[in-house]
């Protein structure tokens, strides 16, 4: 298996596994930030404010992962 | 920055395809320092933010206009969410500035990368501008700035020694282990500010020229819409989450319970 081929595969894994755990953790932020508004509704805009500022965390997890595999393919 | 050609000189090879680069491209090179693509958006970022300013200054009435009227509610807004995180008026006040112009910054910088001509006006086969946050070199000097600050503001608030006896404590073992690891997690945060902001607004950039490529009047444009709403989060996030950390620096080190 040459270089190129071998680095599309790797590519192709590090941005797709690597976004597994963060599109999960991004769930269940969610969906307890819906059981919580669903709890008390008036609370609403602090619960969502807090979901976002969580929601950001997971996600540069997943950013991570994708520059990891944009600097495989492209540098 | 990143181009779709269709074909390329003369298709010898048939290459078609997106000609994405991680770094920024240097435009000119005056005396050693390079000028890339981005920091000319950066300039004009600049200009744009200041000379509105300038030019906002001398407007200024006791009847606000409606332009006045806008900037003063988002003035008070984020100074108002500023006092009622950090509890002091007083210290919102001192970083008011700071916070104001990370968003400001970070916010006109990324949706000025979709005004037409920013990535397709050539200048010796290479874009002329480029997205400020697409060039690592942009996020990492905000998320230096950032750093910094958290920790001045942590050791002029509480003391060198005190604050550093937030994180390397002699207290009990499990203290200590937790103490090195928030050690870690603060250095940590220069990458993953910088990362972030790189990370959204490169792949945003990526993700619309591959729809440019396939189907290139339509499919762009719920793309682009969403791009414009995640550069507006992302100001948001930054300038939010220097405001995080600078209030968890200040804070006393027996009240914390939670982080």
């Amino acid at each position: 298996m040459d270089i190129e081929s071998a680095r599309l595969i790797a590519m192709a894994l590090a941005a797709g596994l690597g976004v597994i755990g963060p599109g999960i953790g991004i769930g269940i932020i969610g969906g307890g930030a819906m059981q919580a508004i669903g709890r008390n509704p008036e609370a609403s805009g602090k619960i969502v404010s807090n979901m976002i500022l969580a929601i950001v965390f997971t996600e540069a997890l997943a950013i991570l992962a994708l520059v990891v595999a944009f600097i495989i393919r492209f540098v | 920055m990143a181009i779709p050609e269709a074909a390329v000189e003369g298709g010898a090879a048939g290459h078609a395809g997106i000609h994405v680069v991680l770094k920024a491209e240097e435009i000119w090179n005056i005396a050693g320092f390079p000028i890339t693509n981005s920091l000319l958006m950066t300039w004009l970022t600049m200009i744009i933010l200041i000379g509105f300013a300038l030019l906002f200054r001398r407007q200024i009435a006791m009847v606000p206009s409606k332009l006045q009227a806008g900037v003063e509610m988002l003035f008070e807004g984020v100074l108002n969410y500023m006092a009622e995180t950090l509890e002091s008026e007083k210290l919102a006040r001192r970083f008011f500035p700071l916070i104001m112009t990370i968003f400001l910054l970070v916010f006109v910088a990324n949706e000025l990368a979709f005004v037409p001509g920013v990535g397709s006006l050539l200048y010796d086969h290479v874009p002329f501008l480029r997205a400020s946050a697409a060039d690592l070199n942009f996020t990492l000097a905000l998320a230096i700035i950032s750093f910094l600050t958290i920790e001045i503001t942590g050791v002029a608030a509480l003391g060198f020694f005190k604050y550093a006896g937030k994180y390397v404590t002699f207290k009990s073992p499990v203290d200590f282990v937790v103490g090195i690891i928030e050690l870690l997690s603060n250095v940590g945060r220069l990458i993953s500010f910088s990362f972030r902001l790189f990370g959204n607004i490169f792949a945003g950039e990526v993700m619309i020229a591959v729809a440019i490529f396939f189907a290139a009047y339509l499919l762009p444009v719920p793309l682009m819409a969403f791009e414009v709403f995640v550069g507006f989060i992302q100001a948001v996030v930054f300038a939010m989450l220097t405001l995080f950390f600078i209030k968890i620096a200040i804070m006393e080190p027996h009240g914390e319970e939670a982080h």
